[in-house]
């Protein structure tokens, strides 16, 4: 399939689904259009809530807070991740004696400790990245202990002979390849900082998107929920598209960025 | 015929002794498991200068006897000497070529062969120039900027080649290195190794089963008998004049009687190797 024609199809879903969202509300076709707007709202409110958002700029406070927690939230859970992951794999038998606990803290539903971060670090932009942090540090922790164990070992067997010691082999061997696996899920982990940003500031806090959608919801407008939902969608695709600039920086070296050459 | 072999060895009075092997006998074992003994009372001089390669069949720990070497394992019996000291961990004095992929994939073709002299405190600048330097000597220079992965095999082997010889270790081990590229490109890789050699002579110790390699690179070649407990077992000077050309050396005479010779012993050993086999289906 070529690139136009895949534009083009990908387009005319959208214009499908807003059609159809269009006829639902707006015409006796389905059902009453007032009780279907009342629940599901209209193309064109959703539409106008949006456009005064941007027009007005107050959307541009709280995509910015939002942001500005999900940075942080997977610049500090990566940090630690890397840290931890390579003491860690390194340190084998400090591994298995952490293990069960490690597991168990990744088996928890994040969602519960959001009242603990509210009450620890209050309802401002901390209590977000702490549940943020909490589900980025999983995934790059993971990665990294990977990485670190499944270095090559001819790789290795050749730094050593080149006559690396212990801080060069992690400078440039262990660390290059743990990085290769935090890279290689960077769109989940940076995903997951979003996640933990907006379902923060859902359940609690004074600026965000995900305080728009539930002040939205608050007040049963729907309109307002749906405009916050598409704004959310808008911005994670913006964030995974960077990602990708990102990426192809930081990977030039590895085959499968390049068709596999 | 092997006491005669061994009679023809150079005299290790003048020349110094770069690698000496001194009953060398290597073991693995897992707890719990009977120990596998892959080599048994190894004894092994190379001198300084002096081009050694190891045939044996497939398994016979020629690549355990090299790791040895390379202070990549300890021996349970026996030791390693390099200059005459015993080898106390890994062997600073020793390049390695190993058969497997062993570049950084994260490096270009320039920051893989720098990284040797970039570690050891040489400026940046300066290893980057003679790293420069070394992939034109192998025939590289327009690939400085590459990435493993966008090199061909012989490539990458020739960016390994660079990598160990900049840091110009008094001794080569190499592990068949050019096992895994095609016969032609074998060719050329041998004849860039010997041409390199040929400009700074150190001492290899040079690990291949394909006989025909191993006679038109070395100046001696050992035997290895089949594992488990494998033993050198021949030993034999290769007089052919050099500089050689790895294609053409084949077609003389002598090329031809060194390896009948030494094809004679190999055999048998290769045979051991799959006893399921009879004599007659091979030969």
């Amino acid at each position: 399939m070529n690139r136009a024609v895949l534009i083009a199809l990908q387009i005319s879903v959208a214009v499908v689904l807003v059609l159809a969202w269009q006829i639902t509300t707006t015409t006796h076709l389905v059902g009453n259009p007032q009780d279907l707007a009342f629940f599901f709202s209209t193309p064109g409110d959703v539409v106008r809530q949006i456009w005064t958002w941007f027009a007005t700029g107050s959307i541009w406070y709280n995509l910015w807070i939002t942001l500005e927690e999900s940075i942080l939230a997977f610049l500090i859970g990566a940090f630690a991740a890397l840290v931890l992951g390579f003491w860690f794999a390194r340190k084998p038998r400090l591994g298995a004696v952490f293990d069960p606990y490690v597991k168990g803290a990744n088996a928890m539903p994040r969602v519960v400790l959001a009242p603990i971060f509210t009450l620890w670090f209050g309802l401002g932009i901390w209590s977000k990245v702490a549940l943020g942090f909490t589900l980025v540090f999983f995934i790059v922790f993971f990665n990294v202990v990977q990485g670190v164990r499944e270095a090559d070992k001819t790789v290795l067997s050749n730094a050593r002979m080149l006559g690396m010691n212990e801080r060069q082999l992690l400078r440039h061997v262990y660390l290059p390849s743990a990085l290769s696996w935090v890279f290689s899920s960077l769109h989940t982990s940076i995903g997951f900082a979003v996640v933990g940003a907006v379902v923060g500031e859902y359940l609690g806090s004074a600026a965000g998107l995900g305080y728009l959608i539930q002040q939205a919801e608050g007040m049963f407008d729907v309109a307002g929920v749906f405009a916050g939902m598409f704004v959310l969608a808008a911005f994670v695709i913006a964030i995974d598209y960077g990602v990708t600039l990102i990426e192809r920086r930081l990977l030039v070296w590895q085959p499968q960025l390049h068709g596999g050459s | 015929m092997r006491a005669a072999a061994r009679a023809e060895r150079p005299d290790q009075a003048v020349t110094p002794r770069a690698i000496g092997f001194e009953g060398v006998t290597i073991e693995f074992g897992t707890p719990g498991q009977a120990v596998f003994r892959a080599v048994e009372g190894a004894d092994l001089s190379v001198a300084a200068g002096e081009f050694v390669a190891i045939v044996g069949p497939t398994g016979c720990g020629k690549s355990t006897l090299l790791n040895a070497a390379a202070g990549l394992l300890t021996p349970a019996a026996g030791q390693v000497r390099i200059f005459g000291a015993p080898l106390p961990g890994l062997n600073r004095d020793a390049g390695y070529l190993f058969q497997l992929e062993a570049l950084m994939p994260w490096k270009t073709a320039l920051e893989n062969v720098a990284i040797g002299l970039e570690i050891a405190g040489t400026p940046k600048r300066a290893a980057r120039d003679q790293a420069r330097d070394w992939l034109r000597r192998v025939g590289l220079a327009p690939f400085a900027d590459r990435y493993p992965h966008m090199l061909s095999g012989g490539q990458r082997k020739r960016v390994a080649m660079a990598q160990v010889l900049i840091r110009d270790p008094k001794i080569m081990l190499m592990d068949e290195p050019f096992g895994p590229l095609d016969a032609q490109t074998r060719l050329i890789m041998g004849d860039l190794l010997l041409r390199l050699w040929q400009e700074n002579r150190k001492a290899v110790l040079f690990v291949t089963h394909d006989l025909e390699e191993a006679i038109s690179l070395a100046d001696r070649v050992v035997i290895m008998s089949a594992g488990p407990a494998a033993r050198i077992i021949g030993d034999f000077p290769i007089n052919l004049a050099r500089p050689r050309d790895v294609s053409e050396i084949k077609l003389m005479p002598e090329f031809q009687a060194l390896h009948r010779d030494i094809w004679h012993m190999l055999k048998s050993e290769v045979l051991k190797a799959y006893p399921d086999l009879t004599m007659g289906e091979i030969s």
